[in-house]
């Protein structure tokens, strides 16, 4: 059981991990600007195509059709690749997607492997399995390289070394790789990395994707990057595995049209990513091996509530956008995908060990507003919420605290003594006694100063001006002096 | 939950996947109304260079051939391949390179593109009659020769042209190699080519 999905793993805790990250707070409103940068970016693209919602419609309602009938195109795209000489594979899980892998590399003798992004092979923890039997494993993607290097997961599916500075790159390959000491440059960095992994592709024997889309159709698949990492792994060396989850496919080549329209401009701001390659079959004289990995995902299909979630195309939209996410770091959600998504993919497979993720959000909705393909995110959140507590996985301060709230929400009377109580005494009130260690919203924020009024007096109030207003036929104003 | 006690690979997978009704959802019937440009081949440059790619026009009537040779890229390089034939400067011929790593050493790869998208600034290229398809991304800087009656409007029209069937490889390219991974600053040139020239000509 080296599996990830091992269920006896102690719950991890969403805002433990993020406090350390919380507690530099100029790294951590750094971290927040980078990411509203790229959804600015988003935003600019998305305002430059009339048809953006026409288009999110399509590509929801395809994948959803896609999930309807999920077990009928994975039959044909097995046949179409089988026809174009792919060997398919079929992975239940973690360990035998890992087990396929290292055999066809043994197979074939293979010392080396480079890799390009693939969110699968994190989930999976294949690096590490592959070490493990004597296989060296290279990340090519530039920000995955950096964190292979510090020992670290991605903290982010499109941007895995945003959470990283350029002056701790800059030490990092001066250590590993002898670069200049204090280099910081970018530009610098970025060719030192491009001749050392340059070799790195040169002496691979084998090379592993991605998918990002799989076409039942035709039996093919496209990869995107934008340093075109992926195409000089798998074309160099004869042997090119790629490792796909169930819910990659689609059923036309047509339906490309709609997600690569989508995908970059909803993951960087980008028209399309610099190379989307198309590949049908193995290269002439090489061999190509598709590992379907299904790893819970059959089983979250079948949650009905749940079930969009597989229609993520993994863009990253959503963690851009989150204010969770952008103030606490990937990192603090400990999952291969962390953000909106990942916290409903993981608490959804594996309520026992990520009990925190669904509460590590404000339900703004900002995740389903960019979703390029209508994830309903927050109302995913809000459900796991309660099946959580059904299931007994809230802390007990949560419950504690959510059984007074519900005994006083049920009592009209004591809802509103309680309110006209706090607003009285509450101003008097010692501050140890209301930022103790119990009020965990007070630690990084002042309470707003508690109003005279209660909602519903200011309410009555309202509503008597807007009569008047109504009567001497004056535009109703909301000013209620 | 029970992955590990349900039966492994492709019959466990399709028996979960068929054990649970989907209520069916169809695909959808409607076209989407996609953008179209009052002048493709503008957009197609206006995007390819902002994501910098460089565009260059060749005079009505000139050959490929003479504006590739005329740039930069050409002229100041030694090693240059071309996947079609005429360009005198091209001193390595792809069908004769049996291993692909042989090609570490390209500077300049010159091949036809055969349809560039205004909406993004790409050029479909495949690897028909093509040995080495690496020879994409291992050189140094790419040239692609489009005729510029061949850009179309948005991918919806790109998809509709071209046809599956066979083991080959195909790619949309826009612009050169590049990463921003590095505190989110643009760096030009990551793995594959660290330039790409367009030349379009008039279909000769």
């Amino acid at each position: 059981m080296n599996d990830s999905t091992n269920t006896d793993s102690p719950a991890v805790n969403h805002a433990e991990l993020a406090r350390e990250f919380v507690r530099d707070q100029d790294r951590a409103h750094w971290h927040d600007q980078a990411l509203w940068f790229v959804r600015s970016k988003r935003d600019r693209m998305m305002q430059l195509l009339p048809e953006w919602e026409e288009l999110r419609h399509h590509a929801a309602q395809i994948k959803a059709h896609t999930l309807s009938r999920l077990p009928d195109y994975l039959e044909q795209f097995e046949s179409q690749a089988n026809r174009l000489g792919a060997h398919v594979h079929w992975a239940s899980d973690a360990a035998e997607h890992n087990r396929i892998v290292a055999n066809i590399l043994s197979q074939h003798g293979v010392k080396r492997v480079v890799k390009s992004k693939s969110m699968l092979t994190e989930e999976c923890h294949l690096n590490p399995y592959l070490e493990k039997r004597g296989i060296e494993v290279v990340d090519t993607d530039l920000g995955e390289w950096i964190v292979q290097l510090r020992g670290e997961p991605p903290s982010h599916i499109v941007l895995p070394a945003i959470h990283i500075k350029k002056e701790e790159v800059g030490e990092l390959f001066h250590q590993r790789l002898g670069s200049s000491p204090g280099a910081t440059d970018p530009e610098y960095l970025t060719n030192v990395a491009r001749n050392r992994l340059r070799d790195e592709f040169l002496r691979a024997d084998a090379g592993i994707t991605g998918v990002n889309f799989a076409i039942a159709e035709t039996g093919g698949f496209v990869v995107c990057t934008n340093e075109g990492n992926a195409d000089l792994g798998v074309s160099l060396p004869k042997l090119h595995i790629a490792c796909m989850g169930i819910e990659k496919l689609i059923p036309r080549a047509q339906d490309l049209a709609v997600f690569l329209r989508l995908l970059a401009r909803s993951a960087t701001g980008q028209p399309i990513t610099t190379y989307s390659s198309h590949f049908h079959g193995p290269r002439p004289g090489g061999e190509l091996h598709i590992v379907l990995v299904d790893n819970g995902r059959s089983e979250l299909r079948q949650k009905e509530e749940f079930r969009s979630a597989l229609q993520c195309i993994r863009c990253g939209a959503c963690m851009n956008t989150c204010p969770v996410y952008r103030r606490s770091g990937g990192h603090s959600y400990s999952t291969p995908v962390p953000g909106p998504i990942g916290s409903v993919l993981s608490p959804a497979k594996d309520p026992h060990r990520h009990p925190s993720l669904p509460h590590a959000c404000t339900l703004c909705g900002s995740c389903t507003d960019v979703c390029p393909v209508r994830i309903p995110l927050h109302h995913q959140l809000l459900a796991l919420r309660g099946e959580l507590a059904k299931n007994g996985h809230l802390a007990w301060t949560k419950r504690l605290s959510m059984r007074i709230a519900s005994f006083a929400f049920q009592r009209p009377w004591l809802y509103r003594f309680g309110g006209a109580w706090a607003r009285r005494v509450g101003r008097w009130t010692p501050r140890f006694l209301v930022y103790g260690p119990w009020n965990k919203w007070g630690k990084q924020r002042e309470i707003p100063p508690l109003p005279t009024q209660s909602f519903q007096q200011l309410y009555q109030l309202y509503e008597l001006h807007k009569v008047r207003d109504v009567e001497s036929n004056r535009p109703i104003s909301r000013d209620t002096s | 939950m029970n992955v590990h006690l349900a039966s492994k690979g492709r019959d466990g997978i399709l028996r979960r996947l068929r054990e649970c009704q989907v209520a069916p959802v169809d695909l959808p019937t409607d076209q989407i109304a996609a953008i179209r440009f009052n002048d493709p081949v503008r957009q197609f440059r206006q995007v390819l260079e902002s994501v910098g790619g460089k565009v260059v026009e060749a005079s009505l009537g000139q050959p490929w051939q003479d504006s590739v040779a005329q740039l930069t890229v050409v002229a100041e390089n030694q090693r240059i391949c071309s996947a079609c034939p005429g360009l005198t400067q091209a001193n390595i011929d792809l069908n004769q390179v049996e291993d692909p790593h042989a090609l570490d050493d390209l500077d300049v790869f010159v091949a036809i593109g055969e349809f560039g998208v205004a909406e993004n600034g790409a050029i479909w290229v495949t690897d028909r009659e093509l040995r080495q398809r690496v020879a994409y991304f291992i050189c140094q800087h790419l040239v692609l020769v489009l005729d510029r009656g061949q850009v179309l409007h948005n991918l919806h029209e790109a998809y509709a042209r071209l046809s599956w069937g066979a083991s080959e490889f195909g790619a949309f390219i826009s612009g050169p190699s590049k990463t921003a991974d590095i505190e989110q600053s643009l760096v030009i040139g990551a793995h594959g080519p660290r330039s790409l020239t367009v030349v379009l000509t008039d279909g000769s």
